[in-house]
Parts: C-alpha cells; sequence; structure tokens
C-alpha cells in the first residue's frame, strides 16, 4: 500500500507563520539591516560592512569602550542581585511558615512586590529615597550619613539594588517555598532520628530537593537583571554620570537619544546574542538535571 | 536494648478531645519485650502509624507514658532515643553515596572516624549492600534504598528498637518475600525489637512472633499468629486475619446450645449471657465448616465452589447470609441443596464483638441463661 502525501496540511500553520514574520522576524531582520549600514538622515542609507561591529567589539574605540563598560556594569549589577536574592530567597522561604492560616498570608504579602508595575516600582523608590522629602533618604541622613542617590555613584548602586532586591526576592521566596513543600514529612522524620542537625537537614535534604527550582530561579533572575531597563531609567535615568546605565539604557540612549541606528542595530545584535547564548547553557544545565532524575526514577 | 513499655497511652490530634470519638489511638496498655519480632496490624486509619510515631517520639502522646525499661521518655526527642524507623517511602540522602548515607546517623552522634568505617562495613555486610557501597544513593532501586534506610538505623550500636511503617509498599512483589526474609534473618541474628506496621495479614503472620491486631484506634488483640487463627477475641479479628475470613451469625444462645434462624447448633461449652440488648453473634472459620450432602446439618444452598489449590471452599447461602465452608475432599454436591457440618470446639460466641468464654460442659453447673434475640444484621 503506499501511502498518500497530503501537503495541504502546511496551509494550516501559514497563519503562525505569518504572525511570527510580522511580530519577530521582520523586525529582527531590519535591525540586522541597519547594522550594516549608515546614515546621515534623510532616510538615505549606505553599505558599511561590519564596521560597526567592528567598533563595537574593540574596547579601545568610542562605541566598543562604552558597550563593554555598560556589559561589565551590567553583569557585576547581575552578579550582586544574585548574591544577595538567592540566599536571601531561600532563607525566607525557610522562615515561612508551613500550615495554618499565616501560609495564606504570607504568600499574598510576599506576591505584592512582584504584582507592581516596574516604572511603579522605580517611581515609588525616586520618591522614598529622596533626601527631603522620602522617608528613607530623609531617615538615613538625619542619621548624620550623606546619601544621595542623584549625586553619589554608589549612593545610587546600594538603591538600585536594594530596589531590586526589594521587588524580586519574593519570587526566589516563593520558588524555593514551592521546593520545600515537595519534601515528604518522612525525610524530616528519618533526619531527627538520624540525628542530624538543622545544617545537615539543610545541606542534605532541603537544598538538593530545590536544586532543579533554584536554577530556574537563578536563570530568570539574570535575565531580568541583564535586561533591567524601566526601574533604574525611572530612579536615576542612568547617572549619576554613567554610574547606572546598564546596557539596555545605553542601548535606548544609542538607539533613540542619538539616533545612530547603526551603532544601535550592532549593540542589540551582540546583546541578544549573549542573552541567547547563557539561555542555552541554563537550558543545557536543566536539560541535564532532568535526564539525570529520569535515569534515577528508571 | 530495652523494653518498651505503653503506660495508658492514648492520643487525639485535636487540641481538646472531648469524647473516645476524637481520639486517633485509644488508651492503651502495651509491653514490648526486647528482641521481639512485633507486627501491628490493621486497616488504614486504625491508628497503627500514630503508635508507631509516638514510640519513635515524632508524636507526642496526648496522655500516658512511654517507658524504655523502667526509664520515662515521654518528653524526649526522638534524637535521643534509641529508636529507628524505616518509613513507607524509602528516605535516602540522594546527594549521598551509599557509605555516606550509613555513616551519617554515627557522624551526627560524633562518633570517632575509624568506628564509623568499620560499623559500615559490617552493616552493609548483613544487608548485602558492599558491592554497591560506593555508588550514589539516589541511583538504587527501592528495595536497595529501603535497605539502605534499614542500614542507618542498624548501624547505630545502641539501637533498641526498629519500627518499620509499611516498609515494603513501594517494593516489587518479587523482591517483598527477598526483603522480608532479610529482616528475619536480622531479627534471629540481633538481639533488636522490632515493630513492624502492616495491613497485610500475609506479611505480620510470617515476619512476626506476636501480632497486636488494632482496630479502630484500639488494640483488640495480641497474640501468636496461631492463637488469632484459633481464638480471634474480636469479630474483627476472625474477619480480618484469615482468608476468607471467619464466618460470623447472629445467634440465640441457651446453655449450650445457639440457634441460628431457629436451627439449634451445638456448642461444647455453656454460656450464661448477661443482659439482654447485647449483640450476640457465633462465629467460626471456613476451615471448620464442613460442607456435607443435604440432611447431614444445617441446610444451605451452595453458590460457587472456588478450588484455592490447598483447598476446596464453598459460598454458600444460609437464610439470606451467605458463608464459607470447606469442602472435604471426599463429598461431591449434587444440585446447589446441602448441608453445614459446625466443629463445636472451633465455635466462638461474641457479644458486642467481643469474644465471651463459656464453662466447659463438664462443670456441670447448670448455665442460667438468659436467652436473647439475635438482633439481624
Amino acid at each position: 500500500m503506499t501511502k498518500t502525501l497530503n501537503n495541504k496540511a502546511w496551509f494550516l500553520v501559514l497563519p503562525v507563520f505569518a504572525i511570527v514574520a510580522f511580530s519577530a522576524v521582520l523586525p529582527l531582520l531590519t535591525v540586522v539591516n541597519y547594522s550594516v549600514q549608515d546614515t546621515f538622515g534623510n532616510n538615505q542609507f549606505f553599505w558599511n560592512g561590519v564596521a560597526w561591529f567592528q567598533e563595537l567589539l574593540d574596547p579601545s574605540k568610542e562605541l566598543g569602550g562604552r558597550f563593554f563598560e555598560a556589559l561589565w556594569r551590567n553583569l557585576l549589577f547581575s552578579a550582586i542581585i544574585l548574591m544577595i536574592q538567592v540566599p536571601l530567597g531561600i532563607a525566607v522561604a525557610l522562615a515561612m511558615p508551613r500550615e495554618g492560616w499565616t501560609v495564606a498570608l504570607c504568600l499574598v504579602l510576599m506576591a505584592l512586590p512582584l504584582l507592581i508595575p516596574w516604572n511603579v516600582v522605580g517611581t515609588i523608590w525616586q520618591v522614598f529615597a529622596r533626601g527631603d522629602i522620602g522617608l528613607l533618604g530623609w531617615a538615613v541622613n538625619s542619621l548624620g550619613i550623606d546619601y544621595n542617590y542623584t549625586g553619589h555613584s554608589l549612593d545610587a548602586w546600594i538603591t538600585i539594588v536594594v530596589m531590586d532586591v526589594w521587588h524580586w526576592t519574593s519570587l526566589v521566596a516563593l520558588l524555593c517555598y514551592a521546593g520545600l513543600k515537595s519534601i515528604p514529612d518522612a525525610y524530616y522524620q528519618a533526619a531527627r532520628i538520624d540525628g542530624a542537625s538543622r545544617w545537615a537537614v539543610f545541606r542534605t535534604i532541603q537544598l538538593p530537593k530545590m536544586r532543579r527550582v533554584l536554577l530556574i530561579a537563578v536563570l530568570l533572575r539574570f535575565m531580568d537583571s541583564f535586561m533591567i531597563y524601566t526601574e533604574p531609567f525611572v530612579l536615576t535615568g542612568g547617572g549619576p554620570g554613567n554610574a547606572t546605565t546598564f546596557l539596555s539604557i545605553d542601548l535606548v540612549k544609542l538607539a533613540l537619544g542619538q539616533f545612530d541606528l547603526g551603532k544601535a542595530a550592532a549593540m542589540s545584535l551582540v546583546y541578544n546574542l549573549i542573552i541567547l547564548s547563557v539561555c542555552w547553557v541554563f537550558y543545557t544545565i536543566m536539560n541535564n538535571v532532568d535526564a539525570e532524575r529520569a535515569r534515577v526514577e528508571a | 536494648m530495652a523494653r518498651i513499655t505503653l503506660d495508658h497511652l492514648a492520643h487525639s490530634y485535636k487540641s481538646d478531645p472531648q469524647g473516645p470519638q476524637d481520639y486517633a489511638l485509644k488508651e492503651i496498655d502495651h509491653v514490648w519485650d526486647q528482641g521481639g519480632a512485633y507486627a501491628l496490624l490493621g486497616p488504614s486509619g486504625c491508628g497503627k502509624t500514630t503508635l508507631l510515631n509516638i514510640i519513635s517520639g515524632l508524636v507526642r502522646p496526648t496522655r500516658g507514658r512511654i517507658l524504655f525499661d523502667d526509664r520515662d521518655v515521654t518528653d524526649l526527642p526522638t534524637e535521643a532515643r534509641n529508636i529507628a524507623q524505616v518509613f513507607q517511602f524509602p528516605v535516602v540522602y540522594d546527594t549521598m553515596t551509599v557509605r555516606e548515607n550509613l555513616a551519617f546517623p554515627l557522624k551526627n552522634r560524633r562518633a570517632p572516624r575509624e568506628r564509623v568505617a568499620a560499623r559500615v562495613e559490617e552493616i552493609a555486610g548483613l544487608l548485602d549492600l558492599t558491592r554497591v557501597l560506593d555508588r550514589k544513593a539516589s541511583n538504587l532501586t527501592a528495595d536497595l534504598k529501603q535497605k539502605i534506610s534499614l542500614g542507618r538505623g542498624l548501624v547505630r550500636p545502641d539501637v533498641a528498637a526498629i519500627l518499620f511503617d509499611e516498609p515494603l509498599t513501594v517494593i516489587d512483589p518479587h523482591l517483598k518475600w527477598q526483603l522480608r526474609s532479610t529482616l528475619k534473618e536480622l531479627h534471629r541474628n540481633l538481639d533488636i525489637t522490632m515493630i513492624y506496621v502492616t495491613h497485610d495479614q500475609t506479611e505480620a503472620l510470617t515476619f512476626a512472633d506476636k501480632v497486636v491486631v488494632m482496630h479502630d484506634g484500639a488494640v483488640v488483640q495480641t497474640g501468636t499468629p496461631d492463637e488469632l487463627f484459633a481464638r480471634p477475641a474480636h469479630t474483627f479479628v476472625g474477619h480480618f486475619i484469615g482468608s476468607p475470613g471467619m464466618n460470623v451469625m447472629p445467634c440465640r444462645v441457651e446453655g449450650a446450645t445457639a440457634f441460628v434462624d431457629e436451627q439449634a447448633i451445638a456448642l461444647d461449652r455453656s454460656y450464661r449471657t448477661t443482659g439482654s440488648g447485647q449483640r450476640i453473634e457465633l462465629g467460626i472459620r471456613p476451615e471448620f465448616v464442613q460442607l456435607q450432602p443435604a440432611g447431614a446439618g444445617l441446610p444451605v444452598s451452595v453458590r460457587r465452589i472456588d478450588d484455592l489449590g490447598r483447598a476446596r471452599i464453598a459460598r454458600v447461602e444460609m437464610a439470606g447470609r451467605m458463608l464459607s465452608a470447606s469442602v472435604p475432599e471426599a463429598v461431591s454436591i449434587d444440585g446447589d441443596r446441602a448441608a453445614l457440618v459446625f466443629d463445636p470446639r472451633h465455635i466462638h460466641i461474641y457479644a458486642d464483638g467481643h469474644l465471651v468464654t463459656g464453662e466447659p460442659h463438664s462443670s456441670g453447673s447448670a448455665a442460667v441463661a438468659a436467652s436473647t434475640g439475635g438482633r439481624p444484621s
């Protein structure tokens, strides 16, 4: 019997192709197109080859210097918030109640910061940290500490980090809490019988069982912090100077402030590539964890 | 090493228990002798696990005391008692090797390193785990994991008792038998009290020297498997143990005669029944009820005869009630009409579910039997 091939079914996926093309592929191609051209306005473009990319990846050039500065700044920011939010999130999850009406209360309170729109978060902290009318800024200043996030780079950094911790630690904590809840009671009972200390219980039971959700938490927090834009833009606008100019802020300055479309396109492509590669690394790690788990359960 | 005494123990999960219905575990007095192999048998939700957790210290009883020998341990935490527990689902520490798993309880108690290593080797040998000692515990099969959790208990030299909470639930059937004989062997070689919770009568009867049957939060009978079979102290024990379970039928007893649906059945003991209003029942195991051709005894109609290999069991109907009876080799039944013959030595009389001991005939004392109408079930 011969199998009849009918390719008409392909028409059924056409709408998806069309939507994806218009929403993702075509805009991306436009960016690619810009990245290899230069313009002096009037919608006149000139072929420029890979010159923008060479300039971007060469730290000695103006564009490259600026890009790498923003990149390192961004990586530093991601590293700092991961180092604070992951341990803090785990600690909060461990401290949360396991049963009773307080569970619901805690969950709602924890979810609140996650529900606030990002520019509102920025505005809240912009006001909160002001030295003249902000509760935090005023309180710190009246303790005799010279704190001014619009003037000192370090203060700006501290404010942004604290703001991000306030905004996003709940996410890590909620994920960890879900991981903790999935551990059967028998594990804790066995540990008690084995005479394990609190620390040993954490090391040998809780942490291993949280490994998967922690990976997801780290991935989400890294991505979000690496692409952070709205909150620092509202809070500091990238300043003082360029102290809090992260990649996305710099990109917007370049593209919409200076209208350097070619440079901005090259930068956004490289930015995109970095994010894709990090995603791929995490994806691979998670798949390996899954594969190991599947092997264990088989 | 210890004798474990439960002294007027009771437990309720409610903070303010009112009546007996609020107690998951009704008052219990029991002594577990040092070195015994016990099974705690009962259906799900009868309080077995609660009792086990009270002994291991995971749950603090509402009332009563627990004594290890003569020491009151009611308020001692789990880690301070010399108790090990094996749970329904195998608990292993995933990130550790089998060796580290076995060493874990000793390491937590700060035992010297050489002692730990030697003890781990010894226990691994006992449990046949030597060849997997350096493998990750998370990659092993359920039966090996269960052996590891058992090993973590055995490895402690001071362990007085090991509690098993339905440990074979997740084990493959063909390995269950093996693991059970391993347990039995361990019990013979080591002088350790073992308490084995299960709802499976085969597991209980093959493992234990003494079986404690629980029903609805209370202990209904404690005895050897033979005693449970021969003299069930409660109709529940009769039903629960034995396959098929005991035949129980409402009856009326007058002296040494029982009347089931106005059919007289001779008893070899006579009973005086106290007062009316009690539910009087007659219980007899199918093994002691013989199916005979019609006319030889109580008339019944045969519904089905099952050949169980070692015996034939008939399902018969007597006045609307289904009973089981054994079919002797020589007997063949034509049609569905037959008769039952009861072995009087194995007939038990129950009042409100509890066994009533009669007086032997030979005592000659005239039993004053208050006639009590059997309440139809």
